[in-house]
C-alpha cells in the first residue's frame, strides 16, 4: 500500500514524465513530499502558476510529449486558467494536477477552496475531481489518454488533500477504454478517393495547412504530398514549420497579416486542401467575401466539429492527418497526374510574389523586421522561437523562415500576452541545449517577467529579443488606422531599465539602439553568452506597422500593403 | 427549425453542467431540458428541445459528441418519433369555475390529482402544443401556478438509442 501522493508520482513515472512545472501550497504538500523522495520526475519551480502551465504547454508544443503542471488549490488554480485556456485554444496535450481542499471541506468555503472543475470546465478537453483514492491511478491514466489522443487538449485532475494521504494498492492500468470516447483515426477511404479525384482536376489549387499538421507530426508526409502535387502551400500562424518556409512552393503565411501571394492564392483557388486548419476569422477574413469565389474544399481534420463550421466543405475527411496523408499518397501512386493548367496558376502566383509584400524600408531606427531577419541568419534558421502576442509576434512569423515543425511556439488561438518567456522555459526543459529565442515586446515581457528568476535557478539560457518601441504596438497600429490616431492607453511610460533588470536577476542585459549593432549583438549573445540568458533590449522604430494587413471584417484580398501608404 | 436532441451521457456529477455550459458558451438555445437515469444506472438520458438552422444543428450534434461524457447523440426529430411533456397546473376552482375546470380537464384528458375547497391541481400529458392549448383554453386569471417537465421523446419502432 502506498499513499495517494505516492500514487500520483508513480503515475507520472509510468507515463515517462521527466519534468513537471509547478508551485507548492497547502493542498499539494503530500504530493510535494512524495516528489522530494524520488529523482525520476524533475520539478521546475516557477514564480507564478500561470508560467507553470505555459511552460508545460511549450514543453508539449516543442516535443511530442504531454506537458504536466502541478499547482495548489484556490489561487493556485485560478492562476492557471489563462494557461489552460491558451493550451485549449491551440489543442495542446497537457495534464494539470491541482490540489483541492479535503473532501469533507468541499463546498464549505474552506481556505484556498475554489470550484476547480467548474472554473476550468469551459477551457479544458475534460476534467476530473478524484473522490476516492482507489480511482486515482485510473483517473490519471484517463487524463493522459484523453489529453494526447483525438484532437489533443488540456485535462485537469483535481485531487483533494485527504485523498493524497490515504493508502491504497497501486496498479497502473496498461491501457484504458472509455465507451464514450473513441476518436477516429483512419480517414474514410471513399472520401479520400474523392479527394484524389478532385486534386487531379484542380487548376488553381492550394494546400492550406494549420496547427493540426504539426500536432499530428505530419510535416514530412505533407511535404511529400505537396512536392508530388506541385501545389502551392500556405500555412496558418499555427501551421508554420509544417512545410519548409524556404521551399519554392511555399507562398508564406496567410490571413490578417499574410503575404499578398498567400492570400490571393487562397482566395482565387478552385480547390483547397485544408490540412488541420479551421478557417478561423484571422485566416479567411470576411466569410461572405471569401464565399464569393466558387471552389471545392477538401478538409482533413481529426475533429468533425472543425469541418463545415465556418466554410462549407465538399469532401470532409475525419481522421488523424498523418494517417490520412499516408493513405492519400498511396492512392496517388501510378497514373496520378495533375492538371496541365497548373503552370498558368504558378505564373499567376509568381506575379503576386513579385509584389514582394514583406518589403520594408530601412530607417535611422532599428526596424523590427530587420532584427528578425538577422536573428534568422545568426541562428542558422534552426532555433526554437517562442513569442508573445502583438506586432513582434507577426514580425517573427513573417520573417523567420521555419523549415521544421515544432520550432515556432506561440499562442495563436487565445493570443495570450506573457507566454513568451515561460514558453522558452518549457522548450528548454524538453530540448536541453537547444537554441531558444523569445521574441517579445516591452508590453508582453512584463506580463511574466518574474520568470527571469526561474531561468536563473535552472540555468535556462533563453535569448530574449525585446522589440522595444515603447508602445503596445498592435494596439497602437489599430488606433492609428481605425481610431484617428487617438492612442488611448497604448503608450507605455515608466519602462524599467531592462539591462539593469536582467542583471538584477543575475542575467546578461544588452541595449541595442543602432541598426549596425543588431547583428554583432546577436552574434555575441548566441556565441559568447551561449550559456547565459541574455535580455536584448532592441530600441526599435516606434511607429513601424505590420503589413500586409486585412482589416477586421474585410475580405482576404482587400489587403493594405506597406507600399500603399 | 425545432429539434429534439436525445443524449445518452455518463451518469456522473457535473455531466449536466457540461452540456448546459456547452449550449451557453456557444450561444445555442435550450427551450427545455430533461434528464434522468436510464435502466442502466451508469447512464443518463437527456432530452433537449432546441431551435436552429441545419448548420447550427450539425454543430450542436458535433460539439455534444465531443464532450467526453457523452456516449451517444441523436436528433429525434429527423425521423418518426413520439414526444410527450407532463404539466402540473394549479388553478382556482370556486363557484361556477369549479365545474368548468373539471370539464376542461376532461376534454384534454387531464386528471385532477389534488383538490381543496378553492383549488385543483390538474395533471396533463401530451405534446407540448397540447399543453399550450390547454393553457390558452382556460381563463388566464384562474391559473395559480404551472410546472412543466419539458419535452421527452423516443424514436418509433426499431429506432433505438442504446449502447
Amino acid at each position: 500500500m502506498i499513499s495517494g501522493a505516492e500514487i500520483v508520482i508513480r503515475c507520472l513515472q509510468e507515463e515517462k514524465v521527466d519534468c513537471v512545472f509547478g508551485y507548492p501550497g497547502g493542498s499539494v504538500l503530500h504530493i510535494y513530499d512524495a516528489l522530494f523522495k524520488q529523482d525520476q520526475v524533475k520539478h521546475v519551480l516557477v514564480r507564478h502558476e500561470q508560467a507553470a502551465v505555459h511552460a508545460a504547454d511549450a514543453y508539449s508544443r516543442s516535443s511530442q510529449r504531454v506537458g504536466v503542471a502541478l499547482v495548489t488549490s484556490g489561487p493556485g488554480v485560478t492562476n492557471t486558467v489563462t494557461g489552460i485556456a491558451t493550451a485549449y485554444m491551440d489543442s495542446i496535450p497537457m495534464v494539470v494536477l491541482t490540489g483541492q481542499v479535503p473532501t469533507h471541506y468541499i463546498g464549505q468555503d474552506a481556505f484556498q477552496e475554489c470550484d476547480t472543475v467548474g472554473i476550468t470546465r469551459p477551457c479544458v478537453k475534460h476534467n476530473f475531481l478524484v473522490k476516492d483514492v482507489k480511482d486515482l491511478a485510473v483517473t490519471i491514466k484517463k487524463a493522459f489518454h484523453i489529453a494526447s489522443t483525438g484532437r489533443p487538449g488540456p485535462v485537469v485532475v483535481d485531487i483533494p488533500k485527504d485523498i493524497t494521504a490515504q493508502m491504497c494498492e497501486f496498479e497502473y492500468p496498461k491501457s484504458i477504454h472509455l465507451r464514450s470516447y473513441n476518436p477516429v483515426v483512419k480517414g474514410h477511404l471513399g472520401q479520400i478517393k474523392r479527394a484524389v479525384q478532385i486534386l487531379q482536376e484542380a487548376k488553381r489549387p492550394i494546400i492550406y495547412a494549420g496547427g493540426g499538421a504539426i500536432l499530428s507530426d505530419a510535416a514530412e508526409k505533407l511535404t511529400l504530398l505537396a512536392r508530388k502535387l506541385n501545389f502551392p502551400v500556405t500555412n496558418t500562424l499555427m501551421g508554420l514549420g509544417s512545410y519548409p518556409a524556404t521551399d519554392k512552393q511555399f507562398v508564406g503565411m496567410l490571413g490578417m497579416h499574410g503575404t499578398f501571394e498567400a492570400n490571393n492564392a487562397m482566395h482565387y483557388s478552385d480547390v483547397i486542401l485544408a490540412v488541420g486548419a479551421r478557417f478561423d476569422d484571422r485566416v479567411i477574413g470576411n466569410p461572405e467575401h471569401f464565399g464569393e469565389e466558387k471552389r471545392r474544399v477538401i478538409h482533413i481534420d481529426i475533429d468533425p466539429s472543425s469541418i463545415s463550421k465556418r466554410v462549407k466543405v465538399d469532401v470532409p475527411i475525419v481522421g488523424n492527418i498523418v494517417d490520412v496523408l499516408d493513405e492519400l499518397l498511396k492512392l496517388m501512386d501510378g497514373n496520378f497526374k495533375t492538371d496541365p493548367d497548373l503552370a498558368n496558376w504558378w505564373k499567376q502566383i509568381d506575379e503576386w510574389r513579385g509584389r514582394d509584400s514583406l518589403r520594408y524600408k530601412q530607417a535611422e531606427y532599428i526596424m523590427p523586421q530587420f532584427v528578425i531577419e538577422k536573428l534568422y541568419e545568426v541562428t542558422g534558421g534552426d532555433a526554437f522561437i517562442t513569442s508573445d502576442v502583438g506586432q513582434h509576434q507577426m514580425f517573427a512569423a513573417q520573417y523567420y523562415k521555419f523549415d521544421k515543425p515544432r520550432r515556432w511556439i506561440n499562442s495563436g488561438g487565445l493570443g495570450t500576452m506573457g507566454v513568451g518567456l515561460p514558453y522558452g522555459m518549457g522548450v528548454l526543459m524538453a530540448n536541453p541545449g537547444a537554441q531558444v529565442a523569445c521574441v517579445t515586446g516591452e508590453g508582453s515581457i512584463q506580463m511574466c517577467i518574474q520568470e527571469l528568476s526561474t531561468c536563473k535557478q535552472y540555468g535556462l539560457p533563453i535569448k530574449i529579443i525585446n522589440l522595444n518601441n515603447g508602445m503596445l504596438g498592435m494596439v497602437r497600429q489599430w488606433q492609428e488606422m481605425f481610431y484617428s490616431s487617438r492612442y488611448s492607453e497604448s503608450y507605455v511610460t515608466s519602462l524599467p531599465d531592462f539591462v539593469k533588470l536582467a542583471e538584477a536577476y543575475g542575467h546578461v542585459g544588452m541595449k541595442i539602439e543602432k541598426p549596425e549593432d543588431v547583428e554583432p549583438a546577436l552574434r555575441k549573445a548566441f556565441t559568447e553568452h551561449k550559456n547565459d540568458l541574455v535580455f536584448m533590449d532592441f530600441i526599435i522604430d516606434p511607429v513601424a506597422n505590420v503589413f500586409p494587413m486585412v482589416s477586421a471584417g474585410k475580405g482576404l484580398t482587400e489587403m493594405i500593403l506597406a507600399e500603399d501608404l | 427549425m425545432r429539434h429534439i436532441i436525445s443524449i445518452l451521457i455518463e451518469n456522473e456529477s457535473g455531466a449536466l453542467s457540461r452540456v448546459a455550459g456547452l449550449f451557453s458558451a456557444r450561444g445555442y438555445n435550450i427551450e427545455s431540458l430533461t434528464v434522468a437515469p436510464t435502466e442502466d444506472p451508469s447512464l443518463s438520458r437527456m432530452t433537449i428541445l432546441t431551435r436552429g438552422s441545419d448548420e447550427v444543428l450539425e454543430q450542436i450534434t458535433k460539439q455534444l459528441n465531443k464532450l467526453i461524457d457523452v456516449v451517444k447523440v441523436v436528433d429525434l426529430s429527423q425521423a418518426a418519433h413520439v414526444e410527450r411533456e407532463l404539466m402540473l397546473i394549479k388553478v382556482r376552482a370556486t363557484g361556477k369555475d369549479r365545474e368548468e375546470m373539471k370539464r376542461m380537464a376532461d376534454i384534454f384528458r387531464g386528471r385532477i390529482i389534488d383538490v381543496t375547497e378553492s383549488t385543483y391541481v390538474i395533471e396533463l400529458t401530451g405534446a407540448s402544443s397540447k399543453l399550450d392549448s390547454f393553457i390558452a383554453a382556460i381563463d388566464a386569471g384562474l391559473i395559480l401556478e404551472t410546472v412543466r417537465t419539458g419535452v421527452c421523446g423516443i424514436g418509433r419502432g426499431d429506432r433505438i438509442l442504446k449502447i
